[in-house]
Protein backbone atom coordinates (compact mmCIF):
# COMPACT_ATOMS: atom_id res chain seq x y z
CA UNK A 1 0.00 0.00 0.00
CA UNK A 2 1.79 3.08 -1.30
CA UNK A 3 -0.46 5.39 0.85
CA UNK A 4 -0.96 4.38 4.61
CA UNK A 5 -4.34 5.58 6.95
CA UNK A 6 -1.65 7.98 8.24
CA UNK A 7 -1.53 10.49 4.98
CA UNK A 8 -5.19 9.81 4.50
CA UNK A 9 -5.35 11.64 7.87
CA UNK A 10 -2.61 14.04 7.09
CA UNK A 11 -3.91 15.37 3.58
CA UNK A 12 -7.08 15.85 4.96
CA UNK A 13 -6.00 17.71 7.65
CA UNK A 14 -4.50 19.70 4.70
CA UNK A 15 -7.70 20.63 2.99
CA UNK A 16 -9.56 21.16 6.35
CA UNK A 17 -11.62 17.74 5.92
CA UNK A 18 -13.23 16.20 8.75
CA UNK A 19 -13.58 12.71 8.25
CA UNK A 20 -14.38 9.46 10.13
CA UNK A 21 -13.12 6.34 10.66
CA UNK A 22 -15.38 4.69 7.76
CA UNK A 23 -14.49 7.27 5.31
CA UNK A 24 -10.46 7.71 6.17
CA UNK A 25 -10.78 3.73 5.41
CA UNK A 26 -12.69 4.16 2.10
CA UNK A 27 -10.38 7.20 0.90
CA UNK A 28 -7.30 4.95 1.98
CA UNK A 29 -8.17 2.05 -0.16
CA UNK A 30 -9.45 4.57 -3.24
CA UNK A 31 -6.19 6.43 -3.14
CA UNK A 32 -4.42 3.18 -3.48
CA UNK A 33 -6.49 1.95 -6.25
CA UNK A 34 -5.80 5.35 -8.30
CA UNK A 35 -1.98 5.11 -7.82
CA UNK A 36 -1.84 1.40 -8.59
CA UNK A 37 -3.64 1.77 -11.96
CA UNK A 38 -1.42 5.04 -12.44
CA UNK A 39 1.25 3.08 -11.65
CA UNK A 40 0.83 1.18 -15.39
CA UNK A 41 2.87 3.98 -16.87
CA UNK A 42 6.00 3.00 -14.84
CA UNK A 43 6.04 -0.23 -17.25
CA UNK A 44 6.10 2.10 -20.26
CA UNK A 45 9.95 2.92 -21.46
CA UNK A 46 10.38 6.87 -21.01
CA UNK A 47 13.57 6.86 -22.07
CA UNK A 48 14.32 9.88 -23.80
CA UNK A 49 10.92 11.15 -23.05
CA UNK A 50 10.52 15.39 -21.98
CA UNK A 51 8.48 15.75 -18.95
CA UNK A 52 5.05 16.75 -20.01
CA UNK A 53 4.39 20.20 -18.83
CA UNK A 54 1.18 20.46 -20.21
CA UNK A 55 -1.35 18.05 -21.63
CA UNK A 56 -2.46 20.67 -24.73
CA UNK A 57 0.49 21.33 -27.19
CA UNK A 58 0.09 24.96 -26.83
CA UNK A 59 2.66 27.68 -25.79
CA UNK A 60 2.49 31.40 -25.41
CA UNK A 61 -1.32 32.57 -25.08
CA UNK A 62 -0.71 36.32 -24.19
CA UNK A 63 -3.04 38.92 -23.95
CA UNK A 64 -1.98 42.69 -24.54
CA UNK A 65 -1.77 44.66 -20.93
CA UNK A 66 -4.99 46.38 -21.89
CA UNK A 67 -7.27 47.42 -18.81
CA UNK A 68 -10.68 46.09 -19.41
CA UNK A 69 -13.62 46.85 -16.99
CA UNK A 70 -14.36 44.89 -13.79
CA UNK A 71 -17.15 43.93 -12.88
CA UNK A 72 -20.17 45.77 -10.25
CA UNK A 73 -19.68 45.99 -6.83
CA UNK A 74 -23.30 44.31 -6.81
CA UNK A 75 -22.53 41.65 -9.15
CA UNK A 76 -18.93 40.93 -6.54
CA UNK A 77 -20.72 40.16 -3.64
CA UNK A 78 -23.64 38.80 -5.20
CA UNK A 79 -22.82 35.37 -4.57
CA UNK A 80 -20.77 35.96 -0.82
CA UNK A 81 -22.48 34.26 1.58
CA UNK A 82 -21.52 37.46 4.15
CA UNK A 83 -21.07 40.72 2.91
CA UNK A 84 -20.14 44.27 5.02
CA UNK A 85 -19.44 47.65 3.39
CA UNK A 86 -18.24 46.16 0.87
CA UNK A 87 -15.68 43.22 2.35
CA UNK A 88 -16.39 40.07 2.12
CA UNK A 89 -16.89 38.65 5.09
CA UNK A 90 -15.45 35.12 6.50
CA UNK A 91 -14.65 33.71 9.71
CA UNK A 92 -11.40 34.53 10.78
CA UNK A 93 -8.59 32.58 10.45
CA UNK A 94 -5.99 33.36 13.34
CA UNK A 95 -2.50 31.95 12.30
CA UNK A 96 -0.77 32.84 15.30
CA UNK B 1 23.30 42.06 22.63
CA UNK B 2 26.76 41.27 21.24
CA UNK B 3 26.58 38.00 19.25
CA UNK B 4 29.12 38.42 16.59
CA UNK B 5 32.02 37.05 19.18
CA UNK B 6 30.54 33.65 19.23
CA UNK B 7 28.23 33.32 16.26
CA UNK B 8 28.02 33.81 12.52
CA UNK B 9 24.54 34.93 11.15
CA UNK B 10 23.31 33.48 7.16
CA UNK B 11 20.52 35.24 5.94
CA UNK B 12 18.77 34.67 2.24
CA UNK B 13 16.06 37.38 1.19
CA UNK B 14 13.17 36.51 -0.77
CA UNK B 15 11.72 39.67 -2.19
CA UNK B 16 8.17 40.46 -3.75
CA UNK B 17 8.33 43.18 -6.12
CA UNK B 18 4.58 44.32 -7.80
CA UNK B 19 5.64 44.87 -11.72
CA UNK B 20 4.52 47.87 -13.46
CA UNK B 21 2.15 46.79 -15.56
CA UNK B 22 -1.56 48.44 -16.17
CA UNK B 23 -3.57 45.20 -15.59
CA UNK B 24 -3.72 42.49 -13.34
CA UNK B 25 -1.45 39.05 -14.50
CA UNK B 26 -4.44 36.59 -15.80
CA UNK B 27 -7.13 39.34 -16.59
CA UNK B 28 -8.02 42.83 -17.44
CA UNK B 29 -8.71 44.55 -13.92
CA UNK B 30 -6.38 47.34 -13.41
CA UNK B 31 -3.71 47.53 -11.03
CA UNK B 32 -3.89 51.36 -9.62
CA UNK B 33 -3.41 51.27 -5.80
CA UNK B 34 -6.14 51.99 -3.51
CA UNK B 35 -9.72 51.97 -5.13
CA UNK B 36 -13.06 50.97 -3.30
CA UNK B 37 -13.07 48.05 -1.56
CA UNK B 38 -13.85 45.02 -4.20
CA UNK B 39 -14.37 47.19 -7.46
CA UNK B 40 -10.74 46.39 -9.28
CA UNK B 41 -12.58 42.55 -9.50
CA UNK B 42 -13.75 40.08 -12.25
CA UNK B 43 -14.82 36.88 -12.51
CA UNK B 44 -10.92 35.40 -12.89
CA UNK B 45 -9.46 37.22 -10.19
CA UNK B 46 -12.51 36.59 -7.73
CA UNK B 47 -11.93 32.71 -8.96
CA UNK B 48 -15.30 32.08 -9.86
CA UNK B 49 -15.41 28.33 -10.95
CA UNK B 50 -15.29 28.29 -15.03
CA UNK B 51 -13.41 31.09 -15.78
CA UNK B 52 -9.82 30.93 -17.16
CA UNK B 53 -6.92 33.20 -16.98
CA UNK B 54 -4.61 34.13 -19.62
CA UNK B 55 -1.00 35.64 -18.91
CA UNK B 56 -0.16 39.04 -19.49
CA UNK B 57 2.65 39.68 -21.91
CA UNK B 58 3.56 42.62 -20.23
CA UNK B 59 4.54 40.51 -17.10
CA UNK B 60 6.32 38.17 -19.37
CA UNK B 61 8.17 41.23 -20.64
CA UNK B 62 9.48 42.90 -17.05
CA UNK B 63 10.17 39.39 -15.60
CA UNK B 64 12.93 39.11 -18.61
CA UNK B 65 13.94 42.63 -17.96
CA UNK B 66 14.30 42.25 -14.16
CA UNK B 67 16.40 39.33 -14.67
CA UNK B 68 18.67 40.17 -17.32
CA UNK B 69 19.45 43.00 -15.05
CA UNK B 70 20.44 41.10 -12.18
CA UNK B 71 22.30 38.70 -14.16
CA UNK B 72 19.80 35.76 -14.45
CA UNK B 73 19.83 33.39 -17.25
CA UNK B 74 16.12 33.30 -18.83
CA UNK B 75 14.73 30.11 -19.02
CA UNK B 76 13.77 28.84 -22.60
CA UNK B 77 11.10 26.94 -21.47
CA UNK B 78 8.90 27.95 -18.19
CA UNK B 79 5.52 27.44 -16.60
CA UNK B 80 3.07 28.18 -13.87
CA UNK B 81 2.29 25.92 -10.84
CA UNK B 82 -0.95 25.95 -8.58
CA UNK B 83 0.79 26.44 -4.68
CA UNK B 84 -2.16 25.48 -2.67
CA UNK B 85 -2.93 26.55 1.07
CA UNK B 86 -5.93 27.39 2.79
CA UNK B 87 -6.30 31.06 3.71
CA UNK B 88 -9.03 33.81 2.95
CA UNK B 89 -6.33 35.74 1.20
CA UNK B 90 -7.09 33.51 -1.99
CA UNK B 91 -10.12 33.42 -3.82
CA UNK B 92 -9.23 30.00 -5.42
CA UNK B 93 -7.54 28.43 -2.09
CA UNK B 94 -4.33 28.05 -4.41
CA UNK B 95 -1.92 30.93 -5.87
CA UNK B 96 -0.60 30.65 -9.57
CA UNK B 97 3.13 31.01 -8.90
CA UNK B 98 6.38 28.92 -10.61
CA UNK B 99 7.60 26.42 -8.84
CA UNK B 100 10.23 23.99 -10.61
CA UNK B 101 10.45 25.96 -13.66
CA UNK B 102 10.66 29.80 -13.14
CA UNK B 103 11.10 32.16 -15.54
CA UNK B 104 14.91 33.39 -14.47
CA UNK B 105 17.63 31.62 -12.56
CA UNK B 106 21.34 31.75 -11.09
CA UNK B 107 21.64 35.58 -11.21
CA UNK B 108 23.11 37.78 -8.46
CA UNK B 109 24.42 40.99 -7.81
CA UNK B 110 27.29 43.11 -6.04
CA UNK B 111 27.11 44.84 -3.14
CA UNK B 112 29.95 47.25 -1.29
CA UNK B 113 30.10 47.03 2.63
CA UNK B 114 33.23 49.06 4.16
CA UNK B 115 35.01 49.34 0.99
CA UNK B 116 34.80 45.08 0.35
CA UNK B 117 32.57 44.28 -2.41
CA UNK B 118 30.84 41.10 -2.66
CA UNK B 119 28.55 38.73 -5.33
CA UNK B 120 25.31 37.75 -3.84
CA UNK B 121 23.98 35.21 -5.78
CA UNK B 122 20.13 35.30 -6.70
CA UNK B 123 18.72 32.07 -7.03
CA UNK B 124 15.79 32.67 -9.01
CA UNK B 125 12.91 34.93 -9.76
CA UNK B 126 9.28 33.59 -10.82
CA UNK B 127 6.13 35.48 -12.15
CA UNK B 128 3.09 34.79 -9.58
CA UNK B 129 0.14 36.76 -8.24
CA UNK B 130 -0.59 38.76 -5.39
CA UNK B 131 -3.28 37.51 -2.77
CA UNK B 132 -6.30 39.69 -1.53
CA UNK B 133 -6.01 42.13 1.71
CA UNK B 134 -7.69 41.14 5.16
CA UNK B 135 -8.88 43.60 7.51
CA UNK B 136 -9.65 42.43 11.01
CA UNK B 137 -12.07 43.97 12.75
CA UNK B 138 -13.10 44.01 16.38
CA UNK B 139 -10.54 45.30 19.45
CA UNK B 140 -7.65 43.13 18.72
CA UNK B 141 -6.58 40.73 15.67
CA UNK B 142 -7.80 37.76 18.17
CA UNK B 143 -10.85 39.11 19.79
CA UNK B 144 -12.65 39.67 16.31
CA UNK B 145 -14.80 37.00 15.03
CA UNK B 146 -14.48 38.02 11.40
CA UNK B 147 -12.27 39.18 8.86
CA UNK B 148 -13.28 41.24 6.15
CA UNK B 149 -11.60 40.63 1.99
CA UNK B 150 -10.65 43.28 -0.17
CA UNK B 151 -9.45 41.30 -3.37
CA UNK B 152 -8.41 44.77 -5.45
CA UNK B 153 -4.71 43.35 -4.98
CA UNK B 154 -5.60 39.82 -5.85
CA UNK B 155 -4.31 38.83 -9.21
CA UNK B 156 -1.61 42.19 -9.30
CA UNK B 157 1.55 40.38 -10.59
CA UNK B 158 4.68 39.96 -8.96
CA UNK B 159 8.07 39.10 -9.35
CA UNK B 160 9.62 37.23 -6.48
CA UNK B 161 13.32 37.41 -6.00
CA UNK B 162 14.99 34.53 -4.48
CA UNK B 163 18.55 34.94 -3.22
CA UNK B 164 21.51 32.51 -1.94
CA UNK B 165 21.74 32.42 1.63
CA UNK B 166 24.93 34.72 0.98
CA UNK B 167 24.31 37.47 3.60
CA UNK B 168 26.64 37.14 7.06
CA UNK B 169 25.74 40.65 8.36
CA UNK B 170 23.32 42.90 8.93
CA UNK B 171 24.51 45.48 6.90
CA UNK B 172 25.37 43.28 4.03
CA UNK B 173 21.58 42.61 4.26
CA UNK B 174 20.64 46.62 3.57
CA UNK B 175 23.23 46.99 1.24
CA UNK B 176 21.96 43.84 -1.18
CA UNK B 177 18.23 45.41 -0.76
CA UNK B 178 19.53 49.09 -1.59
CA UNK B 179 21.01 47.45 -4.24
CA UNK B 180 17.87 45.62 -5.53
CA UNK B 181 15.74 48.12 -5.37
CA UNK B 182 17.32 50.30 -7.41
CA UNK B 183 18.21 47.85 -10.40
CA UNK B 184 14.31 47.53 -10.26
CA UNK B 185 13.37 51.43 -10.09
CA UNK B 186 16.29 51.77 -12.80
CA UNK B 187 14.93 49.32 -15.19
CA UNK B 188 11.26 50.90 -14.34
CA UNK B 189 10.32 47.29 -13.35
CA UNK B 190 8.17 48.47 -10.16
CA UNK B 191 8.01 52.10 -9.23
CA UNK B 192 9.40 50.35 -5.67
CA UNK B 193 6.87 52.45 -3.43
CA UNK B 194 7.12 50.63 -0.64
CA UNK B 195 4.84 52.93 1.42
CA UNK B 196 1.64 50.94 -0.97
CA UNK B 197 3.39 47.86 -0.21
CA UNK B 198 4.81 47.64 -4.04
CA UNK B 199 7.45 45.77 -2.65
CA UNK B 200 7.65 43.29 0.19
CA UNK B 201 10.75 41.47 2.04
CA UNK B 202 10.77 37.68 3.56
CA UNK B 203 14.25 37.13 5.72
CA UNK B 204 15.12 34.03 6.25
CA UNK B 205 18.15 34.15 9.12
CA UNK B 206 19.64 31.34 11.39
CA UNK B 207 23.14 31.62 13.48
CA UNK B 208 25.85 29.47 13.45
CA UNK B 209 29.19 29.20 15.96
CA UNK B 210 31.68 31.15 14.55
CA UNK B 211 33.68 28.20 12.14
CA UNK B 212 30.99 26.05 12.02
CA UNK B 213 30.34 25.25 8.21
CA UNK B 214 26.36 23.89 8.49
CA UNK B 215 23.69 26.03 8.59
CA UNK B 216 21.87 26.54 11.92
CA UNK B 217 18.17 26.10 11.79
CA UNK B 218 15.91 29.15 10.31
CA UNK B 219 13.06 31.08 10.90
CA UNK B 220 11.53 33.07 8.31
CA UNK B 221 10.06 36.51 9.04
CA UNK B 222 7.31 37.26 6.36
CA UNK B 223 5.69 40.53 4.99
CA UNK B 224 8.59 43.05 6.21
CA UNK B 225 7.69 46.31 4.12
CA UNK B 226 10.53 49.04 4.75
CA UNK B 227 14.42 49.06 5.05
CA UNK B 228 14.35 49.93 8.75
CA UNK B 229 11.47 47.11 9.51
CA UNK B 230 14.20 44.66 7.96
CA UNK B 231 17.04 46.17 10.05
CA UNK B 232 14.92 45.84 13.06
CA UNK B 233 13.63 42.57 12.85
CA UNK B 234 16.81 41.04 11.72
CA UNK B 235 18.24 42.83 15.30
CA UNK B 236 15.91 41.18 17.31
CA UNK B 237 15.15 37.82 15.39
CA UNK B 238 19.79 37.31 16.19
CA UNK B 239 19.37 38.50 19.16
CA UNK B 240 16.48 36.19 20.19
CA UNK B 241 18.30 33.07 18.49
CA UNK B 242 21.61 34.02 20.05
CA UNK B 243 19.41 33.28 23.67
CA UNK B 244 18.28 30.57 22.54
CA UNK B 245 21.38 28.67 21.61
CA UNK B 246 23.30 30.42 24.45
CA UNK B 247 20.77 28.46 27.18
CA UNK B 248 21.35 24.77 24.82
CA UNK B 249 17.99 25.61 23.99
CA UNK B 250 16.88 24.61 20.11
CA UNK B 251 15.93 26.99 17.24
CA UNK B 252 12.31 26.11 15.96
CA UNK B 253 12.44 25.97 12.37
CA UNK B 254 8.66 28.46 11.88
CA UNK B 255 7.60 30.96 9.98
CA UNK B 256 7.26 34.18 12.16
CA UNK B 257 5.70 37.68 11.83
CA UNK B 258 6.83 41.09 12.70
CA UNK B 259 4.75 42.79 15.34
CA UNK B 260 6.18 46.99 14.30
CA UNK B 261 4.06 48.27 17.10
CA UNK B 262 6.15 45.91 19.56
CA UNK B 263 9.71 45.22 17.65
CA UNK B 264 9.41 41.57 18.17
CA UNK B 265 8.76 38.51 16.13
CA UNK B 266 6.05 36.20 16.93
CA UNK B 267 5.81 32.72 15.92
CA UNK B 268 2.95 31.97 13.05
CA UNK B 269 3.03 28.27 12.17
CA UNK B 270 5.54 25.48 11.83
CA UNK B 271 7.23 25.27 8.82
CA UNK B 272 6.69 21.67 8.22
CA UNK B 273 2.92 22.09 7.99
CA UNK B 274 2.65 25.65 6.14
CA UNK B 275 5.16 24.71 3.53
CA UNK B 276 3.22 21.18 2.45
CA UNK B 277 2.10 23.44 -0.49
CA UNK B 278 1.52 20.18 -2.76
CA UNK B 279 2.44 22.20 -5.87
CA UNK B 280 1.35 20.90 -9.16
CA UNK B 281 1.63 22.13 -12.79
CA UNK B 282 -1.34 24.74 -13.61
CA UNK B 283 -3.74 23.12 -16.14
CA UNK B 284 -5.15 26.15 -17.20
CA UNK B 285 -2.27 27.92 -18.31
CA UNK B 286 0.39 26.53 -20.88
CA UNK B 287 3.65 27.14 -21.11
CA UNK B 288 6.04 30.19 -21.91
CA UNK B 289 8.30 29.53 -24.63
CA UNK B 290 11.11 32.22 -24.50
CA UNK B 291 13.37 32.68 -27.34
CA UNK B 292 16.76 34.31 -27.55
CA UNK B 293 15.45 36.80 -30.16
CA UNK B 294 12.94 38.28 -27.13
CA UNK B 295 15.86 37.95 -25.20
CA UNK B 296 17.76 40.36 -27.35
CA UNK B 297 15.08 42.53 -27.69
CA UNK B 298 14.58 43.48 -23.96
CA UNK B 299 18.28 43.54 -23.17
CA UNK B 300 18.49 46.42 -26.15
CA UNK B 301 16.07 48.59 -23.77
CA UNK B 302 17.96 48.21 -20.83
CA UNK B 303 19.18 51.49 -19.62
CA UNK B 304 22.88 52.01 -18.16
CA UNK B 305 22.44 50.13 -14.52
CA UNK B 306 23.52 51.92 -11.18
CA UNK B 307 26.66 49.79 -10.96
CA UNK B 308 28.28 50.74 -14.57
CA UNK B 309 26.86 54.21 -14.32
CA UNK B 310 29.04 54.44 -10.56
CA UNK B 311 32.07 52.97 -12.24
CA UNK B 312 32.08 55.81 -15.37
CA UNK B 313 31.65 58.64 -12.94
CA UNK B 314 33.96 57.39 -10.32
CA UNK B 315 36.34 57.43 -13.84
CA UNK B 316 35.97 61.08 -14.18
CA UNK B 317 37.25 62.11 -11.02
CA UNK B 318 34.24 61.75 -8.90
CA UNK B 319 34.32 60.29 -5.17
CA UNK B 320 32.77 56.44 -4.78
CA UNK B 321 30.70 58.57 -2.34
CA UNK B 322 29.17 61.17 -4.59
CA UNK B 323 29.15 58.79 -7.57
CA UNK B 324 26.86 56.89 -4.99
CA UNK B 325 24.59 60.05 -3.86
CA UNK B 326 24.21 61.28 -7.63
CA UNK B 327 22.55 57.76 -8.99
CA UNK B 328 20.67 56.93 -6.08
CA UNK B 329 17.88 57.59 -8.10
CA UNK B 330 17.12 56.97 -12.21
CA UNK B 331 15.86 60.47 -12.05
CA UNK B 332 18.83 62.16 -10.33
CA UNK B 333 21.89 60.07 -12.45
CA UNK B 334 19.63 61.15 -15.89
CA UNK B 335 20.00 64.98 -14.17
CA UNK B 336 23.34 64.70 -13.64
CA UNK B 337 24.46 63.18 -16.65
CA UNK B 338 21.98 66.07 -18.92
CA UNK B 339 24.62 68.10 -17.00
CA UNK B 340 27.39 66.83 -17.93
CA UNK B 341 26.16 66.38 -21.73
CA UNK B 342 26.11 70.36 -21.23
CA UNK B 343 29.97 70.56 -20.53
CA UNK B 344 29.96 70.58 -16.68
CA UNK B 345 33.24 69.49 -14.79
CA UNK B 346 31.97 66.48 -13.08
CA UNK B 347 32.90 67.34 -9.39
CA UNK B 348 31.69 70.72 -9.81
CA UNK B 349 27.79 69.72 -10.92
CA UNK B 350 28.17 67.17 -8.49
CA UNK B 351 28.72 69.31 -5.50
CA UNK B 352 25.57 71.56 -6.78
CA UNK B 353 23.53 68.75 -7.18
CA UNK B 354 23.98 67.02 -4.44
CA UNK B 355 24.21 70.08 -1.95
CA UNK B 356 22.25 73.48 -2.72
CA UNK B 357 20.06 71.27 -5.52
CA UNK B 358 19.03 69.00 -3.74
CA UNK B 359 18.38 71.50 -0.53
CA UNK B 360 16.02 73.46 -2.28
CA UNK B 361 13.99 70.28 -3.77
CA UNK B 362 13.90 69.02 -0.33
CA UNK B 363 12.70 72.01 1.43
CA UNK B 364 10.18 71.92 -1.09
CA UNK B 365 9.57 68.28 -1.58
CA UNK B 366 10.03 68.51 -5.15
CA UNK B 367 11.15 65.46 -6.99
CA UNK B 368 14.27 66.07 -9.33
CA UNK B 369 12.46 65.16 -12.66
CA UNK B 370 9.79 67.77 -11.78
CA UNK B 371 12.65 70.49 -10.47
CA UNK B 372 12.05 74.11 -12.02
CA UNK B 373 15.81 74.52 -12.70
CA UNK B 374 17.21 71.87 -15.65
CA UNK B 375 20.64 70.73 -15.86
CA UNK B 376 21.24 73.06 -18.70
CA UNK B 377 20.20 76.13 -16.48
CA UNK B 378 22.43 74.82 -13.63
CA UNK B 379 25.50 74.10 -16.04
CA UNK B 380 24.98 77.74 -17.01
CA UNK B 381 25.08 79.29 -13.78
CA UNK B 382 28.40 77.20 -12.94
CA UNK B 383 29.74 78.60 -16.09
CA UNK B 384 29.52 81.81 -14.79
CA UNK B 385 31.37 80.96 -11.83
CA UNK B 386 34.19 79.77 -13.81
CA UNK B 387 34.03 82.45 -16.08
CA UNK B 388 35.00 84.69 -13.02
CA UNK B 389 31.49 86.40 -13.78
CA UNK B 390 29.54 85.34 -9.93
CA UNK B 391 31.27 84.63 -6.75
CA UNK B 392 30.67 80.98 -5.21
CA UNK B 393 28.54 82.79 -2.54
CA UNK B 394 26.49 84.59 -4.84
CA UNK B 395 25.96 81.96 -7.30
CA UNK B 396 24.00 80.33 -4.43
CA UNK B 397 21.55 82.73 -3.98
CA UNK B 398 20.91 83.14 -7.61
CA UNK B 399 20.08 79.54 -7.64
CA UNK B 400 17.34 80.58 -5.12
CA UNK B 401 16.16 82.64 -7.60
CA UNK B 402 16.21 80.59 -10.21
CA UNK B 403 14.44 78.04 -8.64
CA UNK B 404 11.69 80.71 -7.59
CA UNK B 405 11.11 82.27 -10.80
CA UNK B 406 12.57 79.62 -13.46
CA UNK B 407 14.49 82.09 -15.01
CA UNK B 408 18.40 81.62 -16.32
CA UNK B 409 21.53 82.76 -14.10
CA UNK B 410 22.68 85.43 -16.73
CA UNK B 411 19.05 87.12 -16.35
CA UNK B 412 18.95 86.83 -13.20
CA UNK B 413 22.54 88.15 -12.74
CA UNK B 414 21.80 91.42 -15.27
CA UNK B 415 18.76 92.00 -13.50
CA UNK B 416 20.44 92.30 -10.26
CA UNK B 417 23.55 93.56 -11.09
CA UNK B 418 25.31 90.89 -9.61
CA UNK B 419 28.05 90.04 -11.58
CA UNK B 420 31.80 90.30 -10.23
CA UNK B 421 33.72 92.75 -9.98
CA UNK B 422 36.60 91.58 -11.73
CA UNK B 423 37.41 94.82 -13.77
CA UNK B 424 41.18 96.12 -11.91
CA UNK B 425 40.71 99.80 -12.18
CA UNK B 426 37.12 99.51 -10.29
CA UNK B 427 38.36 97.76 -7.36
CA UNK B 428 42.01 99.72 -7.45
CA UNK B 429 39.66 102.55 -6.11
CA UNK B 430 37.78 100.93 -3.45
CA UNK B 431 40.62 99.22 -2.22
CA UNK B 432 42.28 102.78 -2.09
CA UNK B 433 39.24 104.15 -0.13
CA UNK B 434 39.50 101.49 2.03
CA UNK B 435 43.21 101.50 2.79
CA UNK B 436 43.04 105.28 3.22
CA UNK B 437 40.31 105.07 6.57
CA UNK B 438 41.92 101.72 8.27
CA UNK B 439 45.32 103.48 8.89
CA UNK B 440 45.82 101.32 12.20
CA UNK B 441 45.22 97.92 10.21
CA UNK B 442 47.70 99.09 7.66
CA UNK B 443 50.19 99.20 10.12
CA UNK B 444 49.40 95.84 11.92
CA UNK B 445 49.81 94.60 8.77
CA UNK B 446 53.27 96.13 8.22
CA UNK B 447 54.50 95.40 11.66
CA UNK B 448 54.00 91.24 10.48
CA UNK B 449 50.03 90.96 11.44
CA UNK B 450 48.98 89.06 8.63
CA UNK B 451 45.81 88.93 10.15
CA UNK B 452 45.20 92.59 9.45
CA UNK B 453 44.85 91.53 5.66
CA UNK B 454 41.72 89.42 6.13
CA UNK B 455 39.66 92.86 7.94
CA UNK B 456 40.85 94.92 4.93
CA UNK B 457 39.35 92.25 2.33
CA UNK B 458 36.50 91.79 4.59
CA UNK B 459 35.65 95.77 3.91
CA UNK B 460 36.47 95.96 0.50
CA UNK B 461 33.86 92.81 0.04
CA UNK B 462 31.15 95.16 2.32
CA UNK B 463 31.76 97.67 0.38
CA UNK B 464 31.54 96.35 -3.15
CA UNK B 465 27.87 94.03 -1.77
CA UNK B 466 30.34 90.70 -2.09
CA UNK B 467 30.30 91.17 -5.87
CA UNK B 468 34.31 91.90 -5.36
CA UNK B 469 36.27 89.29 -7.05
CA UNK B 470 37.65 87.40 -3.76
CA UNK B 471 41.04 86.08 -5.36
CA UNK B 472 41.91 89.70 -7.40
CA UNK B 473 40.81 91.72 -4.39
CA UNK B 474 43.70 89.85 -2.10
CA UNK B 475 46.12 89.75 -4.77
CA UNK B 476 45.19 93.85 -5.38
CA UNK B 477 45.71 94.67 -2.05
CA UNK B 478 48.71 92.98 -1.29
CA UNK B 479 50.49 94.47 -3.92
CA UNK B 480 49.24 97.86 -3.07
CA UNK B 481 50.47 97.21 0.81
CA UNK B 482 54.01 96.26 -0.72
CA UNK B 483 54.29 99.15 -2.60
Amino acid sequence: MAISREDVIYVAGLARLELNEQEIQDYTQQLNSILDYAAMLEHLDTEGVVPTAHAVPLHNVLREDEVKPSISHDKTLRNAPDAEEGFFRVPRISLT
Amino acid sequence: MVVADRYEMVCGLEVHVELQTKTKIFCGCTTEFGGEQNTHVCPVCLGMPGTLPVLNREVVNYAIRAGLALNCEIADFSKFDRKNYYYPDLTKNYQTSQFDLPICKNGGLEIEVDGVKKWIGITRAHMEEDAGKLVHSGETITTSDASSVDYNRAGVPLLEIVSEPDLRSIPEVLAYLEQLVQILEYTGVSDCRMEQGSIRFDVNVSLRPIGSEAFGTRTETKNLNSFSSVRRCMEYEVARQARALDDGEEVIQETRTWDEGRGITLALRSKEEAHDYRYFPEPDLVPIVIDRQWVEEIRKTLPELPRERRNRLQELGLSAYDAAVVTQTKAMADYFDQGLAQGAEAKSLANWVMGDLTRLLNSNQCQIVDSPVSAQQLVELIKLIDKGTLSGKIAKSVLEEMYASGKDAEQIVKEKGLAQISDEGALQGIIDGVIAANPQSVEDYHAGKERAIGFLVGQIMKATKGQANPGLVNQLLKKKLSD
